[in-house]
């Protein structure tokens, strides 16, 4: 990454109080994935059980997966379960805050419209009330105030905002051709079938075409890939490097050419009033869809409960928790178990677990910047992701973006950071020294390069550190054999995490949660 | 210092004095005639108590017996305090009390007493220096000249340079430093005199900063945007509200946007509800978005069966003014003040929301779609919303800017409604402050083609309503695409349209 000179005065400063001086005035904190209690129970420093409960099912996790194994549960009659979330609050990577100007994201903060056949995530849509009917054409009609409004997308670049995120100024002919061509082959891609019939690139991503012929793009990088077809175009390669580092959170020359391609060519969903590759979202992002489907399931959810140990009996599965809030560890004894949470985990609780390759994590940082205005800029207006060219960042969503008031005042901006400019275990630990201030720092010496009066507009910044973000679709982990050894059953053990599907995504997530619970439901004999 | 020249500073502190009075004079008058309109009437209210006034002043010096010179000082002080303020004080006022005049006159009133007794105290302090001829031929010379030069400074460099505000604080500057003059040359010592040297700077340093800051009382850029003179701005938290006036003719503009000229605002108002309302005589429940200005609520108020308005609109800085500023209400007949309206100081789209009541009769009268924020009051999520607080055979009504410049914008209003279900009667009218204006009726069932128009407007006739409906080619339909959340079609042709027309 090049440095220039505004990020080299930001940098030179960071060691020096001065920097301290000057950024200390903003208020917030760095707010945290508890990985204090995580490293507890990962260290084995927490007490042993004394109270014993029972339950049907105990689900592990209270992510996507977690949340979709309760509801479909529920949905299927299987009431007596419990839900044990490490957080105190559920959601996983879709969780959201909220602070007197509007509700906010802290991850995952919207879905596209779903392909027909992620017909699970279908169905979820229309019992909440996202699909609310359909055209004569058959196509789900959209709740209208749940699409991301126009104007969606700007790009900074050579000074000023256009609108979309392909670069339209400061292009060369050749540039220009090259990027009509890619746009096309991915138009190609997206409507092909492989030979076994299927569409090469579906979700979720074990609905796809088996063709060999597809499936060998994914021993290359997306960088070799665009290497070899000839997409050598600087501000084509930003442009699909930004968007790998935005779905997984690493760049071309670390991303499988197959995962870089699904993100570009998966996408088939269209809407009687929402034409191909429009998303949903809301201010909270995801956070909404979390508090939706808690809605039915919300009693049966225990936060801050570490789960440290999972073991099968001959009867039962055992499954050990440490209640952060209590103090005290809890044994629950049940029918069943789903593990919903992310596979490093799930690797270490479970006993008895077959070694397994373990997938790689992309460290994240995100910050939410409370604004009592709104910031100026030169070109297009405001749109709801704002990015910036060749920055380290990821750019910003404005939250209050979808709310309908006509004359909005104050607002926050939720800003996306992988952490990808070193390797991850490094990344991780410097993330997580890294103070208050010193990610102010960061953070403005990134914003001051599109909006030179940020700072005067600024009254609070909040940060997160995600230390293991999302899993990372390396060359090989997709189609390599591996991802087909962690195992979805162990006995009375499912197991649901889009770290299984190595795509960090809500339809991965949510089919795999419906589908464990379909298969404990069916187990234990219900309809 | 020479006799001499103490005697010509003094005659030159009455040239000063003289001009300083007229100028404060010519303010008030035009100050009045600005925020209260009818010039001629209040100039001579303004002359007419200002000179009779001075002539009490006059009358009272004769009660002054000893300390002419100390008292000559505290006048000029004095009067330097309050016609320097004058104009801000007058702008201040005008939005916070009822009647301007009574503070007005007040104003004048004292001034002209002040200035009044000034002369006679002069007459009397020169007396011993100069033969009684001389002293009435040079004072009054003096006198006169000053005002010749307050009658040509006003009109030519202070109005158009200064401004009111900034034009009244250099002269009471002027008055204040005369006063600081008389003191030094009168040689008017003790601890009196520096108590009157520590008053007049202390008025003087307030007014150098006020002559700096007087931007804050009236925006430089609003004065050089509008072509006629801005008489109220203030901003509300969502809005820059600025009033302006020129001869009978007031003008609300919201953030530099035309709202209604008084002038021609019953052509706008008229064809805004009568067209549908007229046609759905036994309303009762009216439901107006929008149109703080009560305008368009007085038009309804016309209908006797109609039991309840429900006014919705964002800014309660703008429903208040327009309920107790009485130029304003005398346009609007009171009619937010009428026990039957309810006011709501929410935004639409969360006020629907919450809403659980049904109405006869809607009027969506919101700014033109000019930025992506406003654009959402016209998309299919709206009237989708509006849907649902509509009884049967319920009719609404959006104004829709204009069918000439932006056609495609129009239409698209047209287009959205349609997509949601109703039946759309679109219109058009004249208003020559805005030009060719269009309006698009909207029920879910058609309405009745008979129509019963209330008496005595002043534009619309049972026979001219009908012509209202057709639509020459010009401004015809186009086909454009329907107006919603995720395209904002709308403000996409508006933007477009409006930047390429040139007035």
């Amino acid at each position: 990454m090049p440095i220039d000179r505004r990020q080299f005065f930001s940098l030179a400063a960071l060691g020096s109080l001065a920097a301290c001086s000057a950024t200390h005035a903003i208020p917030g904190k760095i707010v945290g994935a508890d990985h204090v209690v995580g490293h507890l129970v990962r260290d084995g420093k927490v007490p042993v059980a004394g109270r014993v409960e029972h339950a049907r099912v105990v689900i592990v996790g209270g992510g996507i997966s977690g949340l979709a194994a309760a509801r479909q549960l529920e949905r299927r009659g299987v009431r007596d379960f419990v839900l044990l979330e490490l957080e105190s609050e559920p959601g996983g990577n879709a969780v959201s805050g909220r602070n007197l100007v509007t509700g906010y994201p802290w991850g995952a903060h919207y879905v596209p419209i779903p392909n027909a056949e992620s017909s699970e995530v279908v169905e979820l849509f229309r019992e909440l009330g996202i699909i609310v009917g359909q055209d004569e054409a058959g196509r789900p009609l959209y709740r209208e105030e749940f699409l991301c409004q126009d104007p969606s997308e700007r790009l900074f670049i050579w000074g000023a905002w256009q609108e979309g995120l392909l670069p339209l100024t400061g292009i060369s002919m050749d540039e220009q051709s090259q990027i009509d061509k890619f746009t096309t082959h991915m138009t190609r891609l997206r409507n092909q079938v492989g030979n076994d019939g299927r569409w090469i690139f579906s979700l979720p991503v074990d609905r796809s075409s088996r063709d060999p012929g597809c499936l060998k793009w994914d021993r290359i990088t997306m960088a070799r890939w665009m290497d070899d077809h000839g997409y050598t175009a600087p501000p084509l390669r930003w442009y699909v490097n930004y968007c790998c580092r935005d779905d997984f959170g690493a760049s071309i020359d670390r991303v499988s050419a197959w995962a870089g391609l699904h993100y570009f060519a998966s996408r088939r969903g269209e809407g009687g009033n929402a034409p191909r590759s429009s998303v949903l979202t809301w201010p909270e992002g995801n956070g909404w869809l979390v508090h939706r489907m808690l809605d039915s399931v919300q009693s049966r959810v225990r936060s801050q409960h570490a789960v440290w140990s999972i073991h099968e009996e001959t009867n039962e599965a055992v499954v050990d928790a440490y209640n952060a809030e209590s103090g005290e560890s809890v044994r629950f004894r049940a029918e069943r178990v789903v593990v919903a949470a992310p596979r490093f985990v799930a690797r270490r609780i479970v006993q008895g677990l077959l070694e397994e390759p373990i997938p790689t994590y992309g460290p994240w940082m995100v910050a939410n910047l409370t604004l009592s205005g709104f910031p100026a800029g030169r070109g297009v207006s405001l749109a709801w992701d704002n990015v910036f060219y060749e920055s380290p960042s990821l750019g910003y969503v404005v939250a209050t973006h979808q709310h309908l008031h006509p004359y909005p005042r104050e607002t926050v901006l939720t800003y996306y950071r992988p952490l990808d400019d070193s390797d991850p275990p490094k990344a991780r630990t410097e993330a997580l020294e890294r103070s208050h201030a010193q990610w102010c720092s960061m953070i403005l010496a990134d914003l001051e390069r599109v909006h030179p009066e940020i700072r005067s507009l600024i009254s609070r910044i909040d940060v997160k550190i995600w230390g293991h973000g999302m899993v990372v679709p390396t060359p090989g982990y997709l189609w390599g054999g591996g991802r087909e050894k962690l195992s979805g059953q162990v006995g009375r053990i499912q197991f649901a995490h889009s770290d299984m599907s190595g795509l960090s995504l809500f339809e991965e997530a949510y089919t795999r949660g419906v589908l464990a619970a379909n298969r404990v439901a069916d187990e234990l004999g219900f309809s | 210092m020479t006799d001499r020249s103490t005697k010509l500073l003094l005659l030159a502190s009455v040239f000063v004095i003289a001009t300083c009075g007229l100028v404060y004079e010519l303010i008030a008058g035009t100050l009045a005639s600005y925020l209260l309109g009818d010039s001629v009437t209040q100039f001579s209210l303004v002359i007419g108590i200002y000179l009779s006034a001075m002539g009490a002043g006059s009358y009272l010096s004769q009660f002054v017996t000893r300390g002419e010179r100390r008292l000559f000082v505290r006048i000029q002080l004095m009067i330097g305090l309050l016609g320097g303020w004058s104009a801000g004080i007058l702008f201040s006022l005008f939005p916070r009390v009822g009647s301007l005049q009574l503070p007005l006159f007040l104003l004048i009133g004292i001034i002209g007493v002040l200035v009044g007794l000034e002369i006679p105290l002069l007459l009397r302090i020169l007396k011993e220096r100069l033969e009684f001829k001389d002293l009435v031929a040079r004072v009054f010379a003096f006198d006169y000249a000053g005002a010749l030069a307050a009658s040509l400074l006003f009109p030519l460099l202070l109005v158009p340079h200064l401004g009111l505000v900034r034009s009244s604080l250099l002269f009471g500057m002027l008055n204040v430093m005369v006063g600081l003059a008389t003191q030094w040359i009168l040689n008017e010592g003790g601890r009196a005199g520096r108590g009157l040297t520590v008053a007049a700077l202390l008025i003087l340093g307030s007014q150098l900063i006020g002559f700096v800051e007087a931007d804050h009382l009236l925006r430089w850029a609003e004065k050089a945007a509008f072509v006629d003179t801005v008489i109220f701005a203030k901003s509300s938290r969502y809005q820059r509200l600025v009033i302006t006036r020129s001869g009978s003719d007031l003008r609300l503009h919201l953030n530099g946007n035309l709202q209604f000229s008084s002038r021609d605002e019953y052509r706008y108002h008229e064809a805004l509800v009568h067209p549908g309302l007229a046609r759905r005589p036994y309303a009762k429940h009216v439901l107006v978005l929008g149109g703080g200005d009560g305008l368009a609520v007085r038009e309804v108020l016309r209908y006797p069966d109609v039991e309840s308005v429900t006014l919705v609109d964002l800014d309660p800085e703008m429903t208040r003014l327009f309920s107790t500023q009485p130029m304003l209400t005398n346009l609007n007949h009171g009619s937010l003040l009428d026990p039957k309206v309810r006011i709501e100081n929410f935004d639409a789209f969360s006020w629907l929301a919450s809403n659980s009541n049904r109405f006869d009769f809607v009027i969506a009268d919101f700014p033109d779609p000019s930025s992506f924020s406003i654009g959402k009051l016209y998309t299919t999520a709206f009237y989708n919303r509006l849907l649902a607080a509509l009884e049967p055979g319920a009719a609404i009504v959006i104004q829709c800017t204009s069918p000439y410049v932006a056609r495609r914008s129009f239409w698209c209003i047209d287009e959205t409604l349609r997509a949601c279900g109703f039946i759309t009667e679109p219109y058009h009218l004249y208003v020559p402050s805005f030009g060719e204006w269009g309006f698009i009726l909207a029920s879910l069932d058609p309405l009745p083609s008979r129509m019963k128009l209330p008496p005595n407007l002043h534009y619309l006739t049972d026979a001219d309503c009908r012509d209202l409906f057709h639509f020459p080619p010009d401004m015809d339909r186009v086909p454009v695409e329907v107006n919603r959340l995720n395209n904002q079609a709308l403000v996409r042709y508006f933007e477009d349209e409006w930047a390429h027309y040139v007035h």
